[in-house]
């Protein structure tokens, strides 16, 4: 998709307009925060865990490049095609090329967040191709024409009165009216429909949570079974991944895995952890006859190069998305993009340039609770202020921001006039605040009276008090 | 960065014959016959020397420097060294059924290999099911003689199946997992496409942690199976309103018969 | 310089802590009561207190929106003024934050600059995890006994961000409260959630910035509590301003102002009677 992150203060508007978004986020919430928590708490070694995950991605990606290589050639050794792409353009490409040469006019597709991010639909309805995704909640959002607003759940945001009406309207075709409100119905109803695709597709494509460089095998991990239906029913299977996706090996893979599900949704693991390597073999009676993985960089190993390397280790758990407050007030479409929450507004600026997405490392309170519970101890709030020192370079933000900034910076650098000029000030409003104890509006402090009183000083200021009270004492 | 380190030195290093350039594949390959001009036909090379430039600490690294490393790597592959584990106390069975009633599957012990298709019978009576079974042939499930109220089939799953009974590699009692492999006896489609789904897991095969499954992997197998599945429960979604509905996709129910073979 | 081996000592050792006060630049312009009860406070507690002249603000503003220049001058200038103390303390876990945890990052490529920053950021506390960590129990025991503000019987505590997650501040303002006669500590709903101040966060997006702290102000309403104490006046001044404007008839005070029993005018109160400029913070120092 187009990123439409430059205009983050309208699309926050927007979102904090919609009181139905703010019961979903809500729900959300206190959902994912409860599970979460209780997840941690019953395992002691969670720490433990985090620091070893830790070490584990820093070392692969100190030697990242040579354990591509090694996932390439084992891969490439057990029957399966490894591809490359530098950015999203060829990405598409690739995966278009795959599925031309097999003849393909349907497409299944398992939840990929890089997929996503290279906008692969788009490219392969435009080739003509039939697109289903299937995960249920992608699915969802396909029907509606839309963007995932969470990584883990991407249509969070949907009531279950819109996903009813948006199957009827897109059923109606098959000769399915419309279903019940129930979850029950309209889950099955999903499955039912869906199920015919998986039974009709030619390439089902997959992301993968991890690729294992000892093995070149590549992993997904779901709830419903989606993936592996993807994975199993068609022809030739596609696997699209980051290039920081690897891991040494499935003992690694064990460390992070039960990290993964308990910072995701709780679960002390999910459903289904499907390891793949190569398509069928001789003798087997189900699988595909092809394999691909197609490896992207698209900004990748920039990051790995610079400031920004340790927001390779990220797992797109979501759990610094549901502990961000500015996340649960504007919701994931607001980002506009397709990461969201504190980990998206990292990624944002860095995949798609800091000049459409100046805003995400800005719109953050710095209140630490992402790093906190990040599975992956990322500094996220580190990053973000990296984002903010580029950005300052690049002479991003508004005049006012600007200007206001400079003035500070410019009496904080100078102790008398700061205590002269401060004096004065605060005195004035200490006094015209004295009778109500607090401004209701105040000319240039819009920003701050259009949601609450501007409380008033004091009114002398205390380094002037202390002084004069040193004087007498 | 790396004007002539990049892809040449890679192909070098290749000490494994698997090792082969898979450039020349793809430039020569696919590329060619879509004649799209999206994926020229050097992004390996150009993705592989950007990371190399990323990672290696002086801007051209030694050859002699980046062997080290990758016999570092090789080695810390081969070592498969285990970090950290959760305690897996006591009984492995009883913590194993504990963490699989959890996860919304259900449990059942059977003494003996004969026990299992009354067993089975009991199931799916239960849950008002047809007797119409479609099996894995591995040496496991093979052992089972079916009651003649069974109609049995042996084969990989078709849409219309609605129970399999399948024999599972290995069970983890960390969090009662349930791990499949597929081969010409155990088609993965058996795990998926029936709305009920019954393992059949010898109590032997009970391991305490996932790392555990790894290790009997590579010891009885010369290469990874093409897939490895590991179930914990039946399948589910949150996906409308966060609220959990079971058997989104894969099946419904998930009953585990640990057996004494 | 830390902590653990000099906790037994400090009630009797002669040479007390010489102690500067980094105000902040929000209690300096804000809310002097808040600087004088920290005075107070680290009195009480036996040490020596300094106010070194030509504080201004600890940097934060700048080094948030990435302006490392300004931020990196006004860093040197702390470094000069409060070297050559045994602790700098600040009533204030963002600004204490900042000058612990980022003040050396500034250097990172200035060696000299980088070490007396670090030498420094050692000794940079938050007020009630000084008084609780570094001066002992022995202090603490001496702090006993304020009397609350009039008319408040039961307060909730927010815990700030910086204060929190930087520095670790959580159990300590909670332990010297419980000392505070008659005041009954309850805990609100999600009181480690951002109140959403975050420094101009507050101002550049304001529309986020309500949200966040109505629902403070809701879970602070629903604690039933008389009183929000919390450790930042940045918070507070954020707090106290919604709670007006929703018209919530609960007290704000810098939570030192209520363990040095200085607590009177609560932020965002009308000044009692005299319109006169200090006449709070004149009539409470002692
Ligand atoms: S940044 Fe951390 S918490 Fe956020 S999605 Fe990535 S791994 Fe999870």
């Amino acid at each position: 998709m187009i990123p439409e992150s430059h205009r983050f203060p309208d699309r926050a508007g927007l979102a904090l307009a919609d009181e139905g978004l703010r019961l979903a986020l809500d729900r959300a919430r206190q959902g994912f925060i409860g599970n979460r928590r209780k997840a941690v708490d019953a395992l002691p070694e969670f720490q433990e865990l985090r620091e070893a995950a830790r070490r584990v991605k820093n070392h692969t990606l100190a030697n990242l490049d040579l354990y591509l290589e090694r996932f390439e050639s084992q891969a490439t050794a057990a029957g399966g095609q490894v591809h490359w792409a530098a950015d999203a353009a060829e990405a598409r490409a690739r995966i278009l090329a795959i599925c031309r040469e097999a003849g393909a006019r349907t497409v299944t597709k398992g939840k990929s967040m890089v997929g996503e991010e290279v906008g692969l639909n788009e490219a392969l309805e435009e080739a003509d191709l039939e697109v289903v995704e299937t995960d249920l909640g992608e699915y969802i959002i396909q029907l509606a024409g839309e963007t995932p607003s969470h990584i883990v759940a991407p249509a969070i945001h949907k009531t279950r009165e819109q996903i009813r009406d948006l199957f009827a309207e897109h059923h109606a075709p098959l000769g399915l009216g419309a279903p019940g409100l129930g979850n029950a119905e309209l889950v099955a109803r999903a499955r039912e429909v869906l199920r015919r695709e998986f039974l009709r597709a030619d390439v089902g494509i997959t992301g993968a949570n991890f690729l294992i460089a000892e093995s070149g095998s590549t992993v997904i991990v779901t709830n419903e079974g989606n993936g592996d239906l993807s994975n199993t029913l068609p022809r030739v299977h596609v696997v699209i991944a980051g290039i920081e996706k690897v891991l040494p090996g499935f003992e690694d893979l064990s460390t992070v895995l039960r990290l993964l599900a308990r910072s995701a949704t709780g679960q002390e693991m999910s459903v289904y952890t499907t390891v793949s390597t190569g398509p069928r073999r001789g003798e087997d009676l189900d699988g595909p006859e092809e394999f691909h993985v197609v490896l992207v960089d698209n900004g990748r190993s920039a990051m790995l190069g610079g400031e920004f390397r340790e927001m390779l280790r990220c797992i797109r758990c979501g759990a610094c998305l549901n502990h961000c407050p500015v996340y649960h007030a504007v919701g994931g479409h607001a980002y506009g993009w397709v990461y969201t929450g504190p980990m998206g507004s990292v990624l944002t600026p860095l995949i798609v340039g800091l000049d459409k997405a100046h805003h995400l490392p800005n719109a953050c309170t710095l209140n630490g609770r992402c790093e906190q519970v990040c599975p992956m101890s990322i500094p996220l709030p580190t990053m973000l202020r990296k984002l903010r020192t580029r950005g300052f370079e690049r002479g991003f933000g508004t005049r006012t921001s600007r200007m206001g900034l400079a003035a500070w910076g410019f009496l904080a650098r100078r102790p008398a006039v700061y205590g002269s000029a401060t004096r004065v000030a605060m005195g004035i409003l200490g006094w015209l605040g004295r009778r109500r104890g607090a401004f209701r509006r105040l000319p240039l402090a819009g920003g701050w009276t259009g949601v609450r009183d501007l409380p008033a000083p004091e009114g002398e200021t205390f380094q002037r008090a202390w002084r004069r009270r040193g004087a007498r004492r | 960065m790396l004007p002539d380190g990049g892809a040449t030195a890679a192909h070098s290093f290749a000490e494994r014959p698997a090792c082969r350039p898979v450039e020349g594949f793809l430039g020569e390959g696919m590329a060619m016959t879509t004649g799209s001009g999206g994926a020229p036909s050097g992004a390996r090379a150009r993705v592989l020397d950007a990371v190399r430039a990323a990672v290696r600490r002086e801007p051209a690294e030694a050859e002699a420097e980046a062997a080290a490393r990758r016999e570092e790597i090789e080695a810390r592959i081969a070592a498969h060294e285990v970090h950290v584990r959760p305690s897996v106390e006591g009984d492995l069975a009883m913590r194993f059924a504990e963490k699989v009633t959890l996860v919304s599957a259900s449990f059942a012990p059977v003494p003996g290999i004969d026990g299992v298709s009354r067993a089975v019978a009991n199931y799916l009576e239960e849950h008002g099911l047809e007797k119409e079974i479609v099996v894995t042939t591995d040496p496991l499930v093979e052992r089972v003689r079916w009651s003649n109220e069974f109609a049995v089939a042996r084969r990989a799953a078709e849409p219309e199946d609605r129970v399999s009974v399948t024999g599972a590699y290995a069970g983890i009692a960390e969090t009662g997992t349930v791990v499949f492999v597929s081969d010409r006896t155990t088609p993965t489609t058996l795990n998926f496409l029936p709305e009920t789904h019954v393992a059949v897991l010898a109590r032997d095969r009970l391991v305490a942690h996932l790392e555990d499954v790894w290790a009997r992997l590579r010891e009885e197998r010369a290469a990874p199976p093409r897939t490895v599945n590991f179930i914990t429960g039946p399948s589910r979604t949150g996906d409308i309103e966060l609220q959990l509905e079971l058997g989104a996709h894969g099946p419904r129910r998930l009953h585990v018969l640990l057996v004494d073979a | 310089m830390e902590q653990s081996g000099l906790m037994e000592d400090a009630s009797q050792v002669p040479a007390p802590r010489r102690v500067g006060l980094f105000v902040t630049c929000l209690v300096d312009l804000y809310r002097p009561s808040t600087g004088f009860a920290a005075v107070r406070l680290l009195e009480t507690a036996g040490c020596e207190v300094e106010v070194p002249p030509g504080q201004t603000c600890c940097g934060q503003p700048a080094f948030n929106n990435g302006d490392s220049a300004t931020a990196r001058a006004i860093a040197r200038s702390i470094v000069e003024r409060f070297e050559g103390f045994d602790h700098v303390v600040a009533p204030s876990g963002s600004c204490a934050g900042m000058l612990r945890r980022h003040l050396p990052e500034l250097f990172a490529d200035d060696a000299p600059w980088r070490e007396r920053a670090e030498r420094l950021a050692a000794r940079v506390h938050e007020l009630t995890s000084f008084l609780v960590d570094v001066c002992g129990s022995a202090a603490v025991e001496r702090l006993r006994g304020a009397a609350p503000p009039r008319g408040v019987r039961t307060a909730t505590y927010h815990d700030s961000c910086s204060g929190l997650r930087e520095l670790g501040v959580r159990e300590q303002p909670r332990h010297l409260l419980a000392a505070v006669d008659g005041l009954d500590l309850v805990e609100m709903r999600d009181a480690e959630v951002c109140c959403g101040f975050g420094g101009t966060f507050c101002v550049k997006y304001p529309g986020i910035s309500g949200r966040m702290v109505s629902e403070k102000v809701e879970n602070i309403a629903s604690a039933g509590a008389d009183a929000v104490l919390a450790g930042d006046v940045g918070c507070l001044l954020n707090i106290a301003g919604r709670l007006g404007r929703e018209g919530r008839p609960v007290r704000v005070f810098h939570v030192a102002e209520v363990l040095a029993g200085m607590a009177e005018r609560g932020i965002g109160e009308p000044a009692s009677g005299a319109a006169g400029t200090g006449a709070v913070a004149g009539s409470s120092r002692g």
